[in-house]
């Protein structure tokens, strides 16, 4: 579905991903963990086309998508929940979802499903009429996930989505992305929230400082003694001394 | 019949991504965590940020065991001690052994990739596996263990000698399959023989053999007299132990586990890649191990890659039977021997000269090895006594620095063959 090779990205003089090589295949969810800075959502920026490569190779659906604009690559099937919902907070609800399948018009087929959206998110369907600025952060992160599923869209891309919110929500945001990829959707997942990323993917890569340092499944990453210091906060020292 | 299949049957597309990723992030955590990578490639001017494929794989610097024994017993460690949940070393017997580590992943991995080597070999949960490699600080008798436990197989850990008893266990035990070097699979074949057992009485269908070279005529003979299917399988605990590659039911190579290693095949002179298909020495790069990962190692291994798909469907390629080895070890009842270790102690004993030549033989099935050394001539002037006495100790430091006993002939000066002024160290006659 996804397949980069060594990308190296950054803004201006400053680079930020070294080399980054990593692939998704369908169906999966794949997370990529790590710490603030290491370089996760310039990643995602740059398969969304927002922020231009230096050098390297991304393959979308066999497609190489550095020749597009960032529209087009989401037309072609990859769509993005950006950091911090991004909702149109002056609009309401139904008009975020229904700008989410504003590439649906440019395909022949023009669907705007919003029942199958309600379906996974009834909360919205409540909400529907309501301004997307007087949601609360759990329901903005729903709408912006749903607004991104209005594209139809082949890999869904999500950066923090457990960002700012309390436990409870991470849990049910986190338990919609599993049943989404049991309903055969690919999901590449940034996240700081290591320990709730690594439960729901099945596989992820570890981010340090731009380069890739680890990559496994996720019960091998859950048992890796320095994910487990660096990202899963378990104090091991602390607990040898026991 | 595989272990993992999905991950045996990928396509080579997805198998380069998978084996660059697992390289990239190798490299930057032996670059991050191992001082001896962090110092050799800066000091080759490396940026391993500018490598970008497989093949930059080349511009690399090979890792030797003479590097293992340099840095000797953790230097080469790529996570903290306590990290590490296993140890291992090598065979080789001197003090400056190599030593290896696993944390628990690598043991999970170790496991799995045994798992589907003994599952191409024919065994299934169904096997009761004997298991006749010593357990210890070899891998063969854990690496095994692991990976048929893993299968679930049932896992009798017997370890290697009494061939009585391994015998009286395979009968009772109705062991179904058997795990050991080649050589002692004939020792028990013949020994089975001389109990008077019909060989059809035995429950046996399948042996997995490695830990030393053997010849196809060797593999018919243990087929024939065993009465199951032969299967070889290729390890180094330089690398990880057993399961590093194994031969599936076609018999017609060892299936290498390309997304745990990346194997190249090098002239050992010019240190250039062989052209493709052609004999060389085998050097593999490990893509996931935690614990001691290694970049080039060169194994002094000589085979050659089969590129041809397998018609067993496991799309891994394969690499040839070894057929020798690149520098003078000896494998000798299992036991790692250099000549190089036998100059320094003849150095050591007066009245003999540093000339010698080792003479392995096969005695029925097992290894046996003469010393012939050169002596000054006074020795052979003077009475019996004296020279039994040095023929004694020869064989006394010998045998404690090697590891094996061995047979100790005294030779007139310049009586050993010389080629090109050198002598010819080794003389082997065993028909592999």
């Amino acid at each position: 579905m996804l397949k980069i090779k060594n990308l190296e990205s950054g803004y201006g003089k400053l680079k930020v991903l070294r080399k980054i090589s990593i692939h998704v295949n369908p169906g999966e969810i794949v997370t990529i963990i790590g710490a603030n800075g290491a370089g996760k959502t310039t990643l995602l920026n740059s398969i969304a086309g927002l922020v231009r490569l230096k050098s390297g190779e991304i393959l979308f659906d066999k497609q190489d998508v550095l020749k597009f604009p960032p529209e087009k690559i989401v037309f072609m099937g990859c769509s993005l929940v950006p950091e911090g919902r991004q909702v149109f907070s002056t609009m309401t609800v139904k008009e975020n979802l229904i700008l989410g399948a504003y590439v649906q018009q440019r395909r022949k087929q023009r669907v705007i499903d919003l029942e199958s959206i309600y379906s996974i998110f009834p909360v919205l369907k409540e909400r529907e009429k309501q301004l997307a600025g007087t949601l609360s952060g759990g329901e903005q992160q729903m709408l912006a996930i749903g607004r991104a599923l209005m594209a139809k869209p082949k890999l869904i891309m999500m950066d923090e989505p457990s960002m700012g919110l309390a436990p409870l929500i991470v849990k049910e945001i986190f338990n919609i992305v599993k049943r989404l990829r049991d309903e055969g959707n690919t999901v590449l997942l940034v996240e700081q929230n290591a320990k709730a990323a690594l439960g729901i993917a099945n596989r992820g890569y570890v981010l340090e400082t731009g380069r890739i340092v680890l990559e496994g499944s996720s019960e091998d990453l859950l048992s890796n003694r320095d994910v487990q210091r660096a990202y899963l906060g378990r104090d091991l020292d602390s607990e040898m001394k026991i | 019949m595989f272990w993992e299949p999905d991950k045996e049957t990928i396509s080579r597309e997805e198998l380069e991504q998978l084996q660059l990723e697992r390289l990239e992030s190798t490299l930057n955590r032996v670059y991050l965590n191992v001082p001896f990578y962090h110092k050799k490639f800066d000091e080759m001017e490396i940026d391993i940020d500018n490598l970008r494929s497989l093949e930059d794989l080349r511009k690399l610097p090979f890792t030797t065991k003479e590097d293992l024994r340099n840095n000797y017993p953790y230097g080469l460690f790529a996570v903290p001690l306590r990290e590490v949940v296993r140890i291992h070393a090598s065979s080789g017997t001197t003090g400056m052994s190599t030593v290896v580590g696993y944390t628990k992943n690598d043991i999970k991995t170790w496991s799995n990739l045994v798992a589907r080597v003994l599952t191409a070999g024919g065994v299934t949960k169904d096997d009761v596996v004997q298991i006749a490699f010593g357990y210890g600080l070899f891998t063969g008798g854990f690496g095994l263990h692991y990976g048929a436990e893993k299968i679930g197989a049932s896992v009798i850990p017997i370890s290697s000698g009494n061939t009585q008893r391994q015998i009286k266990i395979m009968q009772d035990f109705k062991t179904t399959a058997l795990v050991c070097t080649p050589s002692y699979a004939l020792v028990i074949a013949d020994t089975i023989k001389e109990m008077g057992i019909n060989i059809n009485s035995l429950s046996l269908k399948y042996g997995l053999f490695g830990a030393e070279p053997w010849s196809e005529a060797m593999r018919q003979e243990i087929q024939d007299k065993l009465k199951i299917i032969a299967t070889d399988n290729y390890g180094l605990s330089e690398v990880m132990g057993p399961g590093v590659a194994g031969e599936c039911l076609e018999r017609n190579g060892l299936h290498i586990n390309e997304d745990h290693f990346l194997v190249e095949v090098i002239n050992p002179d010019t240190l250039e890649p062989v052209p493709a298909g052609e004999t060389g020495e085998l050097v593999i790069t490990t893509l996931t191990k935690e614990a001691f990962p290694v970049i080039r190692f060169r194994t002094r291994d000589l085979t050659r890659i089969i590129p041809e798909p397998c018609r067993c469907g496991k799309k891994f390629i394969r690499m040839s039977r070894v057929m020798g080895r690149t520098d003078d070890m000896l494998i000798i009842k299992g036991v790692n021997v250099f000549p190089s270790q036998i100059e320094p102690i003849l150095f050591d004993i007066e009245g003999t000269e540093p000339h010698y030549q080792i003479v392995v033989e096969r005695k029925g099935h097992l290894d046996e090895v003469t010393v012939h050394v050169e002596v000054q001539e006074s020795i052979f002037f003077d009475e019996m006594k004296k020279q039994n006495r040095l023929i004694n100790q020869i064989k006394e430091r010998l045998a404690s620095e090697l590891g094996i006993s061995v047979e100790v002939r005294l030779v007139e000066k310049k009586t050993i063959e010389r080629t090109e002024g050198k002598a010819k160290r080794v003389v082997d006659l065993r028909k592999i």
